[in-house]
């Protein structure tokens, strides 16, 4: 138990060290309140749900469908995405599981669950063949993670027997993430959100 | 991307960049930034133990690179991958370009790959009418400009943001703010999102081809390549024949050196495994169509090679451009083709061909920066001097150092020209001890360091009158007085005599050594330097002596290094070179570690001392710590912040390269000067040839002496 305590904090300081907020949660419902809410207080960035270049109005009621902004959360099974759209529409927030490619130029929120964790990086380990997932932590503004505690493995060696019968079983495509998108190509000056997320945050979830 | 026809133009355009402001500024933030970077990231790990087993892995790969082909193959197909093997840049070209047609693609986008640089894969397409776009921001910053790389993981590091937001404000047609950096990058990404989303075809590098799965391995931090392998329908990655490795374990030890020796990150944000075609909404089939093309260019013959095999070691982690103090002069474009740094001048020699190697090779300071934090252990300096040599021996050798060869070949006749040169530069050094007036043979490039005259007397001839007598002797050593010190700076080696006295050192000075032979190597003049190698074997009975210490670390550290390596080791000779080989000391270890010179020996004065380590006794002999100590024990201490950066003078290097070299100079001095330190200390005669110089000709208030002229004036 200590040991994976000491995991757990490992991976949060590295994470952190990267720029990634890191929060635990309880329950995956609280991932659920935390990312709509996030969601809800952020400026879009992209182009997303801005048409026509005018922002979406200000404190003037519900938004239409239309200037709504959108959450993507394809990896979902039909009963917690039921729960999660439940939750984001009460936060004036739109949830989709399908169709990213008709909103290639952005989507507020990216909501995933990863399969592991890696202390030694803070990294995430996502398993996304599916199109709609991987599109998902790509085109978002804010990607939201939810990592299971018991998922975190020291270093990326201890998972070399998951990710090599991933690998087999092709296709497949698997994505270490740590830490927002990132460059530092114009005068060595770190700049976040260059193509993917501007912002990563991961919800250690405990495990009962 | 540099092509100069001759070592004339290629100076010239080194003098142009010499003369770039930012660049210089640029270039010299980022050379201090990145060693503190990368010490933090590998603190508390066994540095040296990781990249030994990067090139334990890498070599293992690189020696089964055509099993691991017919095996990746094998499994890449049976994902549905095409497989296709290149031999040449051209064919790669044509495969790359036949896929687009087949495809009905017109508009395609790229993720960063230098093995797509190597094959100029832009300029091919973008002949057959195909668009291209690159998604990396530094590379698309440069493919607007049209630029190569300067950098292989920054390519764009010689630009400053004005020049940044002028070319944005051209590509978008608005006005754009450059001083926000922060703003330009999402001008970026505005404008290449419309271009993933028109695109037809991705095409992307791989920094890993895992054998065992058939799956490509790539490292991003922006995330391009994420975008570029999953938003269009046709996906190509060109990867050179180098990154197959048998498994995934082995990429990950890579992995945990690459991204922490190239940006000090410990690993990047995006790590991208791809086994076989994905789901793609964007293909009628709903599956992506998936092409790896293998690059050759050599690699396969480049493989078998004993010498030169570990060329493939690399991982482009671009960390021998980082600490290379040419290149922080002069930037990427001046230290590379294609390939950029240390690594570039030897690839360039392999990938691109003799004509474009054949200046930049002379452009290595040998100070042994880059082989000290390659993150696969190559050997680069000594390549690059094994390139210089085989482009000799393919154009024939300069007439001046075929003649300076055969003189030094006969240290009778060497030795004869140094002391008719004494004779000859009277009229020009008075009593000064410099010359004060360059002779005609010296360009007034030149003319930055005071050069001092050679002695009047060489050490050689004032030997006896010097010589300590000794009864029953602790330690019998030979003493390895190197050119330098023997004709220019005896003084040093009588200084060292003093340093050592009471401690029952008897020493010898066998009078037939000659030069070392490092700067017979540094001309690509292998012969002649094996030639005086096997003359200093002969000259020095190893057997004879506990030690053989040498005053000069350059001499050091090739006698040590070099000579097991350049004399055959399975001859006779070869085998005395490693008996030889083992008793060379350098004065500073011997001084500390050996007859451990205490405290109370010395008289402490009140004058701040400060060190410049030389590049061939902090890297190539490791020793780092006993001049350290001995400066505490005879003096104030005050270390300098770039206490092992090269000074400059690399030998014959300063000779042909001198703008540089003074350039180079000026910063090592004036990080002297920021200590406030009455004293440098250094090991090296050529070193302190080039500071003592340098110091003179600046009017620099600190004095610079031997680190035996030091010791012997502080002792009681």
């Amino acid at each position: 138990m200590d040991n994976s305590k000491n995991i757990c904090s490992i991976f949060s300081e590295k994470a952190k060290a990267v720029s990634a907020v890191v929060t635990k949660v309880p329950t995956i419902q609280a991932a659920f309140e935390y990312a709509a809410d996030l969601c809800r207080q952020n400026d879009p960035v992209s182009g997303q749900a801005v048409k026509n270049g005018t922002p979406p109005p200000q404190n003037q009621g519900p938004r239409s469908v239309e200037t709504q902004k959108i959450v993507a959360a394809p990896g979902l099974d039909s009963g917690l995405y039921a729960e999660f759209e439940k939750i984001c529409g009460a936060n004036d927030l739109t949830l989709t599981n399908k169709g990213l490619r008709d909103h290639l130029t952005g989507v507020a929120m990216g909501f995933t669950i990863a399969d592991y964790g890696i202390a030694e990086t803070g990294t995430l380990v996502i398993n996304c063949p599916s199109e709609e997932l991987r599109l998902s932590t790509m085109i978002c503004d804010i990607h939201v993670a939810v990592l299971p505690m018991s998922r975190i493995r020291k270093s990326a060696y201890d998972l070399e027997p998951e990710l090599t019968k991933m690998f087999k079983n092709s296709p497949d495509y698997t994505s270490f993430i740590t830490g927002a998108s990132r460059t530092a190509d114009i005068e060595r000056v770190l700049a976040l959100g260059v193509h993917g997320p501007l912002e990563l945050h991961i919800l250690l979830m405990e495990e009962k | 991307m540099q092509k100069a026809e001759n070592i004339k133009k290629y100076k010239r355009e080194v003098d142009g960049a010499l003369a770039n402001d930012f660049l210089r500024l640029a270039m010299d933030k980022f050379a201090v930034a990145y060693r503190g970077s990368r010490e933090n990231v590998f603190s508390g790990m066994d540095v040296n133990g990781i990249i030994a087993e990067v090139a334990g892995a890498k070599d293992a790969a690189i020696a089964r690179m055509d099993e691991l082909y017919e095996l990746f193959k094998q499994n890449a197909e049976k994902a549905g991958i095409t497989v296709h093997l290149a031999e040449t840049a051209l064919e790669a070209n044509e495969i790359i370009c036949k896929i687009a047609k087949d495809n009905d693609v017109s508009k395609i986008i790229k993720s960063k790959s230098m093995t797509a640089e190597e094959t100029l894969l832009n300029h091919h397409l973008e002949a057959n009418d195909l668009e291209v776009t690159e998604t990396d921001l530094g590379e698309w910053i440069i493919q607007l400009r049209h630029e190569g790389p300067s950098h292989m993981v920054m390519p764009a590091i010689h630009l400053s943001r004005n020049q940044v937001g002028e070319l944005f404000t051209d590509v978008t047609g608005k006005q754009q703010p450059s001083e926000d950096i922060d703003h330009l990058v999402k001008v970026a990404r505005q404008q290449l999102r419309q271009k993933f989303i028109e695109a037809d075809m991705g095409i992307s590098g791989a920094n890993f081809a895992l054998a065992d799965t058939g799956t490509l391995g790539i490292i991003t931090n922006e995330g391009n390549a994420r975008l570029v392998t999953t938003l269009p329908r046709v996906h190509v990655a060109l990867v050179g024949l180098e990154k197959l490795m048998p498994t995934l374990h082995d990429a990950l030890t890579v992995n945990r050196v690459l991204p922490r020796n190239a940006t000090g990150q410990a690993i990047t944000s995006y790590v991208t495994w791809i086994s076989g075609p994905n789901e793609c909404k964007a293909d009628a089939t709903g599956r992506k169509q998936m092409h790896i093309v293998f690059l050759d260019n050599g690699r396969r013959k480049l493989a078998k090679d004993p010498v030169f095999s570990q060329v493939l070691r690399c991982v482009r982690c671009g960390a021998c451009a980082n600490v290379c103090p040419v290149y922080r002069m002069v930037g990427g474009h001046q230290m590379g083709h294609i390939y950029i740094g240390a690594i570039g001048l030897i690839m360039t020699y392999f990938f691109h061909g003799r004509d474009k190697a054949k200046n930049l090779v002379q452009n290595c300071i040998n100070c042994g920066a880059c082989k000290s934090v390659c993150a696969a252990g190559i050997d680069l300096p000594g390549l690059i001097k094994e390139v210089h040599a085989r482009i000799l021996d393919e154009t024939g050798h300069p007439l001046t150092s075929v003649m300076l060869s055969k003189v030094m070949q006969s240290r009778e006749l060497f030795h004869r020209f140094l002391r008719y040169a004494s004779f000859a530069q009277k009229p020009v050094v008075g009593k000064t001890g410099y010359i004060r007036h360059l002779p005609m043979i010296f360009a007034r490039e030149h003319d930055f360091k005071a050069i001092p005259a050679i002695a009047e007397r060489p050490f050689r001839e004032i030997w006896e009158s010097v010589r300590p007598s000794v009864e029953n002797p602790r330690y019998r050593v030979a003493l390895f007085s190197g050119c330098v010190q023997d004709f220019v700076y005896p003084e040093q080696l009588v200084a060292g005599l003093q340093a050592m006295a009471g401690h029952g050192v008897a020493v010898d000075f066998p009078m037939d050594q000659n030069c070392c032979g490092l700067p017979l190597q540094m001309m690509g003049e292998k012969s002649a330097a094996r030639e005086v190698a096997a003359q200093n074997v002969a000259a020095i009975d190893p057997d004879q002596y506990d030690y053989i210490v040498t005053l000069c670390a350059s001499c050091a550290s090739h006698l040590k290094n070099a000579y097991p390596k350049i004399l055959d080791p399975d001859s006779i000779a070869g085998t005395k070179a490693k008996q030889f080989s083992d008793k060379i000391i350098s004065f500073s270890s011997f001084m500390n570690d050996v007859i451990q010179v205490r405290q109370d020996e010395f008289t402490r004065s009140d004058e701040t001392v400060t060190y410049h380590a030389p590049c061939h006794l902090c890297r190539g002999l490791g020793v780092k710590d006993a001049p350290h100590e001995l400066i505490q024990k005879a003096g104030v201490f005050a270390p300098a912040q770039e206490e092992e950066t090269c000074c400059g003078f690399g030998g014959t290097y300063s000779g042909k390269f001198p703008q540089i070299s003074k350039e180079i100079l000026n910063r090592k001095l004036d990080d002297v000067k920021q200590t406030g330190a009455d004293i440098l200390v250094t090991e090296c005669p050529g070193c302190v040839m080039q500071l003592r110089g340098g110091a003179e000709k600046r009017c620099d208030s600190f004095r610079v002496l031997h680190m035996a002229e030091f010791l012997a004036k502080q002792r009681k």
